[in-house]
């Protein structure tokens, strides 16, 4: 799960780790009255969506006066967002954070990752702030810093050392500045299961402050059960419709752009599905993973979820049974097409346990959409095949 | 010969009582598995499919001599379990439990290696030599037993690989399940080289996915070290940038982990790999042909 600036800022705010001062807004009204609580005479207007490009994007802009607060919110607000991760479709602005303006120094950026193999978090940094670090990474990689920090010890004096060492910071107040902010962002990310924070840019104001001017925050869902605060932060019109509500019903589904819809048990082979429909020519318009306990209502639910897509042009259905016997997901794929007006061909593929009898059910039903298939690459073929209207 | 486990091994169930633990170690009680008991606080000294229910896993070690765990205890208790495990002697850990926090598992991890305890998992389908022991919940018909050893972060494309290696008429030695979180036991590096040294396995299979790059360091490691004919499928290579593909640790985060980099890897390190998982039996059969 992911939150916005202003709300990673608030958590930021809990733990001591400095950043400008700012208030969220959902009008230009509250826009301006926040700006005049702030005080001071220059404010920026920030675009809260769940994206990073958003300066580029138009939707940072700076305000020297109260009636250019008003303008620009105005502006900002409601209008879609375009940035280089919101795809082409663009996000709705739908609340702005109004934020005092910061005397900008220099630019870093700070980091806390999962390092999947050291298998600890690893704090990164740079003197490239304001960057996509991902750039970075790829033009300069001797420009980040990386320090791992082992959960069983915690940020010791030595991690902090080697950051600053490492960025080059000679004055020994702001070295000891940076590593209390560094330390207190790993305390951030370490009690509130975090699984990334990217402060891009960290700004060194000149009076030798350091800041975080951006905030951005993703969390493990597997411990959101554990942080009832962060839960709360959900913004679910962030996040994909589809997604969501498939979500609700234990199915896991990601939408793509191609013309055959999948419905497939387990990650790995709906991944491998969508691989094979692509190889014999198809496009895969989904991935949809059902789950170990697929039934005919969590069926009908993919369906129906699939079929909201009018790009689909078939379905393949491919499930290898283990635990759950084929013959009673072949009865729920009847079912199901009982509950959901399933339109475009249909082809499944059942294999494992009891195989042989669920085809059997499937070939007694004789439903004119549902075409048997033998295996993954005779299932995929006949998708592809179908999807072309080559019956 | 098998790699891990064996007719012979011993096996406690952790979670024995609950609906998951009960169902699955019924099923591997009828395949065969040596399971000599489970743990579950205050049930201590009931019966439980016929088998002893023990308070902690020390009393259940001490009793039984089990060796292995197998551990279905839910996500907010996993990381508790396995140190649990750890603590009492238990040489490995089959994790099958899903939606582990990524921190516990970190600090579950750094015990079990303290403590020389093996993990497999989490969220993953267990491991099984075939025709003698299955600890996980993977259908157990569809492992014939046979020379090629198999290692998959994706439970159905275990059973799909497997499915096709016994339809050309090959079996399987031993099958694990290492599971796709961000966080696993045993990789394909530690498993590798027991495949390596088992004078029963001729051939090995890997399947791999999008995320980290566990394969990146297996071919590597194959490069160096392996002699037998590995196979390798990496699932996602449709899958976009960004996006979490059902797995926690499936996704591409920053233009790293990609299916194609760890295809490459694995090519140049003289693996064959395939596009298709549905050509993974039809490949074992031409490596072991040759």
């Amino acid at each position: 799960m992911n939150i916005h600036e202003y709300q990673a800022k608030q958590i930021f705010a809990k733990y001591g780790v400095p950043t400008p001062r700012g208030i969220i807004a959902n009008t230009p009204e509250e826009a301006v009255a926040n700006a005049k609580e702030l005080g001071g005479n220059i404010w920026v207007v920030k675009a809260q969506i769940h994206a990073g490009g958003r300066g580029l994007g138009g939707g940072v802009k700076l305000a020297r006066s109260l009636d250019e607060v008003a303008s620009l919110a105005d502006e900002i607000l409601g209008m879609t967002l375009v940035t280089h991760q919101t795809g082409p479709e663009g996000k709705l602005v739908q609340k702005v954070y109004i934020e005092e303006g910061a005397d900008i120094k220099d630019e870093l950026y700070l980091g806390v990752v999962l390092d999947r193999a050291k298998e600890m978090p690893v704090i990164m940094a740079s003197t490239e702030g304001g960057m996509a670090i991902e750039d970075v990474a790829h033009d300069t990689p001797e420009k980040i810093i990386k320090v791992a920090v082992d959960p069983a010890i915690g940020f010791q004096g030595f991690h902090g050392r080697e950051l600053v060492f490492g960025l080059g910071i000679t004055d020994k107040g702001e070295q000891a500045k940076l590593i209390s902010f560094a330390s207190k962002l790993f305390k951030v990310y370490m009690e509130n299961d975090a699984e990334m924070i990217e402060i891009n840019p960290l700004i060194k104001t000149g009076s030798g402050d350091f800041l975080a001017l951006d905030g951005k925050m993703g969390f493990d869902d597997s411990a959101l059960y554990r942080h009832a605060d962060i839960e709360a932060m959900r913004d679910i019109s962030e996040e994909d419709a589809d997604e969501r509500e498939a979500g609700e019903y234990g199915l896991s589904y990601v939408s793509l752009d191609g013309e055959i819809g999948c419905m497939v048990n387990g990650a790995g082979l709906a991944m491998g599905t969508m691989d094979t429909i692509n190889y014999m020519g198809g496009t895969p318009a989904n991935f949809l993973d059902v789950g170990g306990k697929a039934n005919a209502q969590t069926v009908a639910k993919g369906f129906e979820i699939i079929l909201k897509n009018p790009n689909v042009k078939a379905i393949f259905v491919n499930i290898f049974g283990g635990i759950v016997r084929c013959d009673r997901i072949a009865n729920g794929i009847l079912e199901a097409t009982k509950m959901v007006d399933v339109h475009v061909p249909v082809i499944v593929r059942l294999d494992g346990t009891n195989a042989a009898e669920a085809a059997e059910i499937l070939r007694n039903a004789n439903i004119a959409n549902v075409i048997a298939a033998t295996d993954l690459a005779d299932g995929a073929a006949k998708a592809v095949k179908a999807a072309k209207g080559e019956n | 010969m098998s790699i891990l486990v064996n007719k012979d091994t011993k096996v406690i169930v952790q979670g024995f009582t609950g609906s998951e633990g009960t169902f699955h170690a019924e099923q591997c009680l009828a395949y065969g598995t040596k399971i000599v008991g489970g743990v579950t606080p205050n049930k201590g000294g009931e019966t439980h499919l016929g088998k002893p229910v023990f308070n902690t896993v020390k009393d259940a070690v001490a009793a039984t001599g089990a060796t292995v765990s197998m551990v279905f205890v839910p996500p907010a208790f996993v990381a508790d379990a396995v140190m649990e495990a750890a603590d009492a002697g238990i040489e490995l850990a089959v994790i099958i439990t899903e939606g582990a926090p990524v921190r516990d598992m970190q600090m579950a991890k750094a015990y079990a290696t303290k403590k020389n305890m093996k993990t497999i998992g989490p969220n993953c389908p267990g491991i099984i030599t075939a025709e003698e022991c299955k600890i996980g919940i993977m259908p157990g018909n569809i492992f014939k037993k046979g020379n090629v050893g198999l290692i998959s972060k994706s439970g159905t494309l275990t059973y799909e690989g497997a499915n096709q290696v016994c339809k050309e008429g090959f079996g399987i030695s031993t099958a694990v399940g290492i599971g796709g979180d961000p966080i696993i036991g045993l990789s394909y590096k530690q498993l590798l080289p027991l495949f390596e040294a088992d004078p029963e396995t001729e051939a090995i299979v890997m399947i791999g996915e999008i995320g980290g790059d566990l394969e990146i360091q297996a071919a590597a490691f194959i490069k160096e070290n392996i002699t037998k004919p590995v196979v390798a499928f990496i699932a996602g290579q449709t899958a976009p940038k960004g996006k979490r593909m059902g797995h926690a640790g499936a996704i591409v985060s920053g233009g790293a982990g990609t299916a194609k980099e760890k295809m490459d890897a694995l090519e140049a390190a003289g693996v064959k790999v395939v596009v298709s998982p549905a050509d993974i039996g039809k490949a074992v059969k031409e490596v072991l042909s040759k």
